[in-house]
């Protein structure tokens, strides 16, 4: 097998299939931290649309709730394929790069608006209750005194989760997205070992996981600084 | 003329019963008024109410010659900028220091110069006892720093009427004193408050007109030799016969 390897390895690692490799990375890139970047920004707002003291419209409320618990609870490939017959039956000229995208989207709001929400009711009802009082307007409770509370409670899952969109994007290889699992198969078709093909993207795969985690880690201790210790009387 | 005055205040939370049904009661400027009663009285409830937290569904609150009305954003905003409320668990904003904590209403809210605010909040913090302790964050300070903290924030605001709800009762027996000081000299300089407290010793001491509630409603009214020497109704002759005891 080593042979095979070996033998077959120069020629995977040709100039053509470097940047074809290349091209599927950028996309599973692209989805994964693109997708997931809008997708937490529409999360957020839905987590605002839910919030008692920040927008207390109940039709927002129960339509944002619906979104987060049905989306929370379909699979990755599900969503995927509604997406795509979605766009189909529209007959909207989309491409399958933005199908997959939209999909992260989706999936991402849906997750990120409960861990925003978790983030912003992890701030006691009497710190609002103070603010109020002292005639703070709700945005300006959110931004100086919520937000700044909330990137302890909501950055580690964020992040965590983020790694998990960049896993889910090889399911998009499904419809037939150019990114690295696609490539992986393709490559394989076209005659490497699978072994080989797939080595290779697992190792791609580690290369931006292992990043991302750690930009988590350190956007957590710059917007944390300090530990807010609990309980005390 | 009263310089705060309640007519008929009845409010709920939520629907629910009563917490405050037909309160009717009037101060002067400068009167330290000790708001006594059981737990679930209703005498917290009345200080949320009065700064908005809690919205009254029926009857009238007069700040000076201003009527406040709850239902409209305007008058709300004007009636917080004259009272400052103090909360039994301080409420701090956990993610400034001390300094900031009593800085940011002013300089955000009420658009004073930042400078000006930081020095007055510096004179404020030393005069409760905390010059040292201006960049410490709300964990680093004990419960009566803290309430210290919280008072100091408040007094930033220049209200016309402060509200103490409960300010000593989440405090160390030994941490009371600091804060009750705090207060003596608050009411030396004359100013008006509203002190919801279980220290009845305190409230004869600095109350000027003390309130007796229960239910929901004001019991008796007085000054502190009436009520807690010579009650007049069966309810409050209950209730002093019993903390009497202890």
């Amino acid at each position: 097998m080593w042979a095979q390897i070996t033998e077959e390895a120069p020629r995977f690692f040709g100039y053509w299939n470097l940047m074809f490799l290349g091209e599927a990375l950028v996309n599973t890139l692209l989805l994964s931290w693109l997708g997931a970047t809008i997708g937490f920004a529409f999360g957020f707002l839905f987590a605002i649309c839910r919030h008692p003291r920040l927008f207390g419209v109940l039709p927002l409320r129960i339509l944002a709730t619906t979104y987060v618990e049905l989306f929370r609870r379909i699979p990755f490939l599900v969503k995927l394929m509604c997406v795509f017959f979605a766009f189909q039956l529209s007959g909207a000229q989309v491409s399958l790069f933005t199908m997959a995208l939209v999909t992260v989207v989706l999936s991402a709001a849906a997750f990120a608006a409960e861990i925003a929400r978790a983030g912003l009711e992890s701030i006691p009802a009497p710190q609002w209750d103070a603010a109020e009082a002292m005639n703070f307007g709700r945005w300006r409770v959110l931004w100086t005194i919520v937000l700044p509370q909330s990137w302890r409670v909501v950055l580690p899952p964020l992040f965590g989760y983020t790694v998990g969109f960049i896993k889910s994007t090889s399911i998009a290889s499904q419809i037939g997205v150019m990114e690295l699992t696609y490539a992986a198969k393709i490559l394989n078709t076209r005659g490497f070992s699978a072994l080989l093909c797939f080595g290779t993207i697992l190792l791609l795969y580690f290369l931006i996981c292992w990043p991302t985690k750690h930009v988590g880690e350190r956007l957590e201790r710059r917007l944390a600084t300090r530990p807010v210790r609990q309980g005390m009387p | 003329m009263a310089f705060l005055a309640l007519d008929g205040l009845t409010a709920s939370y939520g629907g629910k019963a009563d917490v405050l049904s037909d309160v009717s009661l009037r101060f002067a400027k400068g009167e330290v008024v000790g708001l006594i009663g059981p737990s679930g009285s209703g005498k917290s409830s009345l200080l949320r109410a009065l700064v908005g937290l809690l919205k009254p569904r029926a009857g009238k609150v007069t700040i000076g010659d201003e009527v406040v009305d709850y239902g409209s954003r305007a008058s709300l905003r004007a009636a917080r900028d004259r009272f400052a409320i103090v909360f039994q668990q301080y409420n701090l904003f956990q993610n400034m220091t001390a300094l900031r904590n009593v800085a940011i209403a002013p300089t955000l809210v009420k658009k004073r110069p930042s400078a000006q605010v930081e020095e007055e909040a510096r004179a404020l913090l030393t005069k409760v006892g905390l010059g040292a302790k201006f960049n410490a964050y709300p964990d680093e300070l004990s419960g009566g720093q803290q309430q210290r903290v919280a008072i100091a924030r408040a007094l930033a605001l220049h209200p016309d009427i402060l509200l103490l709800d409960e300010v000593t009762s989440a405090l160390d027996p030994e941490l009371v004193n600091e804060v009750l000081d705090t207060i003596r000299a608050l009411h030396a300089d004359g100013m008006t408050m509203l002190i919801v407290s279980h220290e009845m010793a305190f409230i004869r001491e600095v109350a000027t007109t003390v309130v007796f509630m229960d239910q929901g409603r004001v019991v008796e009214v007085g000054p502190p030799a009436q009520i807690f020497d010579a009650p007049q109704s069966p309810r409050l002759k209950e209730f002093t016969a019993k903390i009497l005891r202890h």
